[in-house]
């Protein structure tokens, strides 16, 4: 459930991100509290309350005391254009890599990914 | 605040030094691992924090006190113990009453709940019990007690997975909503390792590790690839583990920065470890390192 190639609690904010970015979670609206978060990923409440505060201290979370967390206004966008920048290092550099290893050229690529949009 | 501090404690038997300089400092309000193989001396350490017996030298502080006879310290404390006995007329509902009157914050409808959820026969004589009841029994005053330091030594013998999952959900249920101290040991690293916050490994009596499990993420790698790409990865660095295949290999090795981006330029896939497998091999590395003549205490 939890991507295992990262620290637990990173794994817990990009969690809450994906729920943001696909629209589980709209603008304003509330995330699961620390304990509810520990209690259904079954993991250390500690673990789950740094994942949500790194996403305080990124600005996509914000914290009213005494009632939870909500997403802030603009944070979809905000994640969207983080995610892309990201993309090109996790998907691109290590597409183009194989693609090399592989003896496939720029053109050649280019075709396949055209076609397989169009599938 | 910390809730133990142990310097250079030691306790030595006549045959092998069971523990041999632990110097620790476990924070409160956590759960903590601690991990070891059997013999690793995490048993006799639970036994000096709960004054069951006495260090051989070296100081402890139990939530600010020392625990030897200390009736302020054991009254919140409580330890729950793989090979607990009890008394031949004793049916459980007797052990809950007794332990009703020795915590003061004992929760008596949450040992009901617990009681009904793991299935216990209350008024049944205890030897008639079979093992996983009994450690039900651990696992119901062990959590109901709300003891601000809580011991469970291997609290699941006997317990199939389904009973192990019950028990996981109530520990971070009750400890998200009562925060106290809790250690743990078990065998069962996988199952409980995104439980803790922090983990102590014994082996041999020493303190081989002692990391907060954040840090441990980060703390060891394994490459994979061609045999020659993972030798010129090594240069020379000893791996905690080594297996070749053909002309593939793979290797575990303690982390230094920078490791992760070199693997990749080299061609190396990687991969992380766990708590489990890190275990496994720290401990393996260290049996290897020390004289095969050592004796190796038995629990």
């Amino acid at each position: 459930m939890l991507d295992d190639s990262k620290p637990l609690f990173v794994a817990v904010a990009e969690q809450i991100e994906d729920g943001i970015l696909d629209g589980s979670y709209p603008e304003d609206a509330a995330v699961p509290s620390t304990n509810e978060l520990a209690a259904f990923l079954r993991i250390n409440p500690a673990t789950a309350g740094k994942g949500l505060g790194l996403l305080v201290d990124a600005g996509v979370l914000i914290k009213r005391r005494g009632i939870g967390m909500f997403v802030a206004p603009g944070a979809r966008a905000a994640l969207r254009e983080r995610r892309k920048l990201a993309f090109e290092d996790q998907f691109i550099a290590p597409l183009l890599r194989e693609a090399a290893a592989l003896g496939i050229g720029p053109e050649e690529l280019a075709n396949m990914i055209t076609k397989e949009v169009a599938r | 605040m910390t809730a133990i501090v142990t310097t250079d404690l030691a306790k030595r038997y006549a045959e092998v030094n069971a523990l041999d300089g632990v110097t620790l400092a476990l924070e409160e309000h956590r759960i903590h691992g601690l991990l070891g193989r059997n013999g690793a001396g995490k048993t006799t350490l639970m036994k000096l924090l709960t004054g069951q017996v006495f260090a051989s030298s070296g100081s402890m502080e139990v939530l600010g006190g020392n625990p030897v006879e200390n009736v302020d310290v054991l009254s919140q404390t409580a330890f729950i113990q793989e090979s607990q006995k009890y008394p031949d007329t004793f049916r459980p509902i007797d052990v809950l009453r007794i332990a009703a009157g020795a915590y003061p914050k004992w929760d008596q409808a949450y040992a009901d709940r617990l009681v009904e959820r793991f299935q216990l026969p209350t008024k049944r004589l205890i030897k008639k019990l079979s093992r996983g009841q009994l450690s039900g029994i651990g696992i119901v005053v062990g959590l109901a007690s709300r003891a601000p330091l809580t011991f469970f030594d291997e609290p699941y013998l006997g317990l199939d997975a389904v009973a192990r999952r019950m028990f996981y959900d109530e520990l971070l249920h009750d400890f998200a909503e009562h925060p106290r101290t809790v250690v743990l040991s078990t065998h069962h690293i996988d199952e409980v390792a995104n439980l803790l916050e922090h983990v102590v490994i014994l082996d041999q009596g020493k303190v081989l590790l002692d990391a907060d499990t954040d840090e441990l993420h980060d703390a060891a790698l394994t490459v994979s690839g061609r045999a020659d790409d993972v030798d010129a990865f090594l240069a020379g660095r000893e791996p905690l583990e080594h297996t070749r295949l053909g002309s593939l290999a793979t290797a575990t090795l303690a982390a230094r920065d920078g490791d992760e981006r070199a693997a990749r330029e080299a061609g190396l896939d990687i991969s992380p470890v766990s708590l489990q497998a890190l275990f496994v091999h720290l401990t393996t590395a260290n049996a290897s390192a020390t004289d095969p003549a050592t004796p190796v205490a038995t629990a």
